[in-house]
């Protein structure tokens, strides 16, 4: 375990700022959403995406030994330190391409989760039990909706069909592996691409068939985030999210 | 859903005065109303006209402090403001459902929040401009809140009376959160010291609005109270509401916006009770008849979002019906 510490704590930190950042935008459609019933339920699977996001920022900060907190983690870092794949930060455009972001995401942590589970590693396993029933939740949801609006009305369809135009070149970047994370792979800590994604397919196809959409091919695959590299908008997520602190430096709150 | 058998039912009744007298007389002996007994009309729209407010008013007030999730200054702070705007919004669903008994529809009533016909609780046309907001908020209009839900829970109206006890649960961990938010504040850096007292400042007089019109000027309150629909007049909850929270400010060391607020043993029946300043009831009617700083970014918010949303819940219906036909058809 003691020498993998570093690179977990690497390739943690990318896991919690994707939950940190999704977490964030959805929790900007509260009191504004299509309908009272998602008006509590973004808040409600906003809540659970942050809440894994303290987990995790609060054992990489354990892993890290530096006596940082999971707001310091999630607070007070540049935007090139931010490590979360891009398709997290896109901004919510419409409930087409929001529900859409969230199948994605929920997708690729399902398998994800089910592995860490399985992990030697007792704190991440925990975390990962939690997280599992929350995130077959989040499928469902936003599965769901997917299929409701590729098959509702003319307009629901082709808001869909721009979404994952827009969308998929993103998807990508959750299979991103650097050299922390496989050699988290190999320790067993975390699971490989090739555990991950025919699941994410297996699901992705089932919704999409139902939905009446096409996967796209993807020639050029969208990323940079995972290196720190990030699209305009991310510099006003971060205004946003780390104004108090960095207004009011080193206060309690 | 059972209450929408309800929903545009033939609710008329005869009102002889046998039939008023009787129901009376269930109301005297402490019965509960339930949504197939015969009431009398107006009995009908005054819930109906209350418990509609109220649900408006939770929905509208996730508005102000859902203003300030992406911006909260700690991760606890963030879940904790998101699971409360989300109560809030729970709060507006059993209470449009508690409506629906009563022969009314969501659809119906949340038409007349968007078009301006229907009222909510003029608090929430008050901005948020500081995160110290978020804590007075909590403390004051929750506790307000609390003082004048509480006497609801044993409203006559069975349905409205279960609905304000879970209700009035949750609101009341809101308001500890919001104290101890301002508590946090108050003992915090000068600069935070001096947010929590500018929001105090900024809320303590609107909070005192919230319990309506002093008793000589509220058109509603004798009947509702004959009724039991209300316990308590507007000015013995906002008496109570003042003696409850005073010392809850001392204890934090930030003072009331209030030079003429001062103990009065005679008070109460002779338990001490507090005297307090006159409130601005131009100020409290100018905002009720719409001319308050929010009102029209509150209502044009919700609007958009109903109208930016329509064509999922168009798409939802479609989805539906397509399936039902596959099912037929199948």
């Amino acid at each position: 375990m003691t020498e993998h510490k570093d690179h977990l704590k690497v390739a943690l930190l990318q896991v919690a700022d994707d939950h940190l950042i999704l977490g964030h935008r959805l929790s900007e459609w509260c009191g504004h959403a299509p309908m009272l019933e998602e008006d509590l339920s973004m808040p409600n699977m906003a809540l659970d995406l942050i809440g894994q996001a303290r987990h995790l920022y609060t054992y990489a900060a354990e892993l890290e030994g530096l006596q940082r907190s999971e707001d310091d983690l999630a607070y007070l870092r540049t935007d090139r330190e931010y490590t979360n794949c891009l398709l997290v930060e896109r901004g919510n455009i419409d409930f087409a391409h929001t529900m859409l972001k969230q199948l994605y995401f929920a997708a690729y942590m399902k398998p994800f989760w089910q592995f860490v589970e399985g992990c030697s590693d007792n704190t991440l396993s925990a975390i990962a039990g939690k997280a599992v029933k929350e995130i077959s939740y989040h499928i469902r949801h936003a599965g769901e909706w997917v299929i409701r609006l590729g098959d509702g009305t003319d307009e629901s369809a082709e808001r869909m069909h721009l979404a994952v135009e827009t969308l998929h070149p993103y998807t990508e970047e959750l299979f991103w592996i650097d050299e922390h994370r496989k050699i988290c792979i190999d320790a067993g800590l975390l699971p490989a691409a090739d555990v991950v994604r025919p699941q994410w397919d297996a699901t992705i196809s089932a919704v999409f068939e139902q939905a009446k959409l096409a996967i796209p091919e993807v020639t050029y695959p969208l990323l940079g985030g995972r290196e720190g590299k990030h699209t305009e908008a991310f510099g006003y997520l971060l205004a946003e999210l780390q104004y108090m602190q960095r207004a009011y430096p080193g206060a309690q709150w | 859903m059972y209450s929408q058998g309800l929903i545009g039912a033939n609710t008329e009744t005869q009102e002889t005065p046998e039939f008023l007298a009787a129901f009376q007389a269930r109301i005297d002996a402490e019965e509960k109303i339930e949504p197939n007994d015969p009431m009398p009309a107006a009995y009908r729209k005054t819930l109906i006209r209350m418990i509609s407010q109220h649900a408006h008013s939770e929905i509208v007030g996730m508005l102000p402090e859902g203003n300030w999730i992406t911006r909260a200054p700690t991760l606890r702070r963030k879940v904790a403001l998101l699971a409360k705007v989300q109560d809030e919004g729970g709060h507006g669903l059993y209470l449009y459902s508690a409506a629906e008994t009563l022969g009314v529809s969501r659809e119906q009533l949340t038409q007349e929040l968007l078009t301006g016909k229907a009222k909510y609780s003029s608090i929430f046309n008050y901005p948020t401009p500081t995160w110290a907001d978020i804590g007075a908020i909590g403390w004051l209009v929750d506790g307000a809140a609390i003082m004048n839900q509480v006497p609801l829970c044993r409203c006559s109206y069975g349905p409205y009376a279960r609905a304000m006890i879970r209700v009035c649960k949750e609101e009341s961990f809101h308001q500890r959160q919001g104290y101890e938010l301002m508590t946090s504040l108050a003992e915090g850096t000068e600069e935070q010291k001096a947010m929590a007292q500018d929001a105090l400042n900024r809320w303590w007089w609107p909070s005192l609005m919230m319990f309506g019109p002093s008793d000589s000027d509220s058109q509603h309150s004798d009947q509702s109270m004959a009724w039991k629909i209300k316990r308590f007049t507007n000015d013995e909850l906002r008496q109570k509401f003042v003696d409850a929270t005073v010392p809850q400010a001392e204890l934090i060391g930030l003072s009331m916006p209030d030079e003429k607020l001062t103990w009065n043993e005679s008070k109460n029946n002779g338990q001490g009770g507090y005297d307090f300043g006159e409130i601005d009831w131009d100020e409290f009617w100018q905002v009720v008849k719409g001319h308050g700083m929010m009102n029209k970014d509150r209502i044009n918010a919700k609007r958009k979002a109903w109208d930016d949303g329509a064509w999922v819940r168009q798409a939802a219906l479609a989805h539906a019906e397509k399936q039902n036909q596959r099912k037929a058809a199948a």
